[in-house]
């Protein structure tokens, strides 16, 4: 049933991961991967089809909040981890404009 | 016993009532928990961040409102340890990631905050697995934490610090955070009581994600009362977490002491294969007939998409470790997609101009091996294709895991069972293998599944002299049975507080 896993997809999912690896990271993962993924296998012995999916335990449904304002971090608390800010703003590179 | 300082010996709520009778003051419990962080840190290692000078200035605080002739509340003046995934304004909140080194957080999690109302002193942030991610606490970003018993050997985990912080007498009391054992495999290994309540008892609010529909907080403590009492004081509905469930919180402390009529003690037959240490079932089987002998009626109940199967190469599986970990996967490379280097946690010094590459170098450097995998696993088996397959497979897995539960409770109260198939391993010994790893959670990641609550307190010593624990596993709710069964175990036994040779000398 699952596909196999070679290097290739290894670095296609680092970039869906947004997790850069190293060549010897590929390899390592590669193998890691695969063996993971071959225990996960172990669940298709199992008939399911007319079970019913459980999401959570909590079994609570449509849980809503009164609309009442409150208070939220000021502009200075939520800054206040930024790697990098300019005034109020996250900075990031240009992500508009002339792309490569 | 020798050495240390006598007036902190024991357990939070003797202290508590210590130091509401005046014979105890907040100042002195503090200064004598930091006294033994100063001695034994170096050798256990449970701490990423000790808040002295904050705690000495909490505990004063409580003194003078004594003195005003306040009552200080159920933890009034009970120093105790903070996992440190749980957020808290003071010190930083760094889930031991590189990642989140330098992060302070802007707001209080609900459960400290729920301690720090009950009058609890916050010692410090342990360490654990960085973002819960592990059993053994060696996942951690910054250094391994060490078990008090033996510190060639780990202290279990996630929760590795909060459990050897109590063990050692680093605290009076812990939290720690059980996504899928992260609280009780390391009181086990740690010989100390650690119960994950039922999911929605606590909120999650402010407590750092990784598996949303598996995460709960819990206490890590000396004894059963102990557990008893901070249960009673994080649990509760919380409007900031919509899965926090609206229901009365019992007095667990009040009757805890209270043995349970008539109490019916389910063995689970699955869990007693090869699997599982000689020693360890040797001790289980001995913990039934403790039961027996304290009035209890001792049955075999069945968990088979829990079953332990071993191949012919001696190599363990079973449905709800494969379960547990697509589940909680998907669900960490959902929560963990937040760690962008924008808004807060590492950025890379590199200078680079496009966005994508900024992600994805930050995360690159700042995020453990086993964090990239569990990401990069969740991301697959969410990915277009393979989703059928995998998480929505094991959406159903987990309800007849389950209905297995509901269909268990028919014929029993509580469920005994191993918290761990071995004692505590030593350090390194499992770091190059993750699957090995995985399978340390065997026993308890079912529970998580079925948000069902569980304890596991000490029940003897191996041979070796490593704590051997036990689990006791309730329907949703019954926290009060758990605690109530746990504390009978701990009467008809003997077994309680065990102090390893450290924290005596």
């Amino acid at each position: 049933m699952p596909q196999t896993i070679d290097e290739t997809l290894v670095r296609h999912i680092g970039r869906l991961s947004r997790i850069e690896l190293t060549d010897e990271e590929v390899r390592t993962l590669r193998r890691q991967l695969a063996d993971i993924l071959e225990y996960f296998d172990k669940l298709q012995q199992l008939d399911t089809d007319r079970v019913e999916p459980m999401a959570h335990a909590a079994e609570l449904r449509n849980v809503l909040a009164n609309d009442t304002p409150v208070e939220g971090l000021t502009p200075e608390q939520a800054l206040a981890n930024a790697p990098a800010r300019d005034g109020d703003f996250f900075q990031v590179p240009k992500v508009i404009g002339e792309s490569s | 016993m020798s050495g240390g300082d006598e007036r902190i010996r024991g357990s939070a709520h003797e202290l508590r009532d210590r130091i509401a009778a005046g014979e105890v003051s907040c100042e002195q419990a503090a200064t004598a928990y930091l006294a033994a962080i100063e001695r034994h840190e170096p050798t256990v290692a449970a701490y990423n961040e000790v808040l002295a000078d904050d705690a000495l200035r909490q505990a004063r605080a409580l003194d003078a409102r004594r003195a005003a002739g306040e009552d200080l509340g159920p933890l009034g003046g009970v120093p105790i340890a903070v996992k440190d995934n749980l957020c808290t304004t003071v010190g930083h909140t760094t889930c031991s990631s590189k990642m989140l080194q330098s992060f302070r957080s802007p707001y209080t999690a609900t459960a400290v905050a729920k301690l720090q109302q009950a009058g609890a002193v916050v010692l410090g942030k342990t360490n654990l697995d960085e973002f819960a991610m592990g059993s053994s606490t060696e996942n951690s970003g910054f250094a391994p934490t060490h078990n008090p018993w033996d510190p060639t050997r780990v202290p279990g985990g996630s929760s590795g610090g909060s459990a050897a912080a109590v063990a050692g007498r680093l605290c009076a009391a812990a939290v720690g955070s059980d996504t899928g054992g992260s609280i009780r495999q390391p009181a086990a290994f740690c010989g100390v009581v650690g119960l994950k309540p039922t999911y929605g008892r606590v909120s999650r609010y402010g407590l750092v994600a990784y598996g949303s529909s598996l995460d709960q907080v819990g206490p890590i403590t000396v004894d059963v009362a102990d557990a008893a009492l901070l249960t009673g004081v994080l649990a509760g509905h919380d409007a900031r977490d919509s899965t926090s469930v609206p229901r009365d919180v019992p007095d667990y402390l009040a009757t805890v002491e209270t043995p349970i009529e008539g109490l019916r003690v389910g063995l689970v037959e699955e869990f007693f294969s090869d699997a599982l240490d000689a020693e360890i079932a040797a001790v289980l089987h001995g913990a039934a007939e403790t039961y027996r002998d304290a009035g209890a009626t001792v049955v075999d109940v069945s968990l088979p998409h829990s079953r332990i199967d071993i191949d012919e190469g001696g190599a363990l599986s079973s449905y709800a470790v494969a379960c547990y970990y697509i589940l909680a996967m998907a669900e960490a490379s959902s929560n963990l997609a937040r760690y962008d280097s924008v808004h807060y946690g590492h950025r890379t010094a590199e200078k680079l101009d496009d966005i994508v590459a900024l992600y994805s170098r930050s995360r690159a450097e700042a995020l453990g091996q086993e964090v990239k995998r569990r990401i990069m696993l969740g991301t697959y088996t969410l990915s277009a294709g393979y989703y059928d397959a995998y998480y929505n497979k094991a959406s159903k897995v987990r309800r007849l895991i389950k209905n297995d539960f509901d269909r268990a409770f028919e014929a029993c109260d509580v469920l005994l069972c191993p918290t761990s198939p071995t004692p505590a391993f030593q350090l390194g010994e499992k770091t190059d293998d993750p699957l090995t790893m995985y399978l340390a959670d065997i026993y308890t990641i079912s529970v998580n599944l079925a948000g069902l609550p569980g304890i596991s307190i000490p029940a003897g010593l191996s041979a070796a002299g490593l704590p051997i624990g036990m689990q006791l596993i309730g329907p949703v709710f019954a926290e009060e049975t758990v605690l109530r069964a746990g504390r009978m175990y701990e009467q008809a036994s003997g077994i309680s507080r065990l102090v390893p040779p450290l924290a005596r000398a």
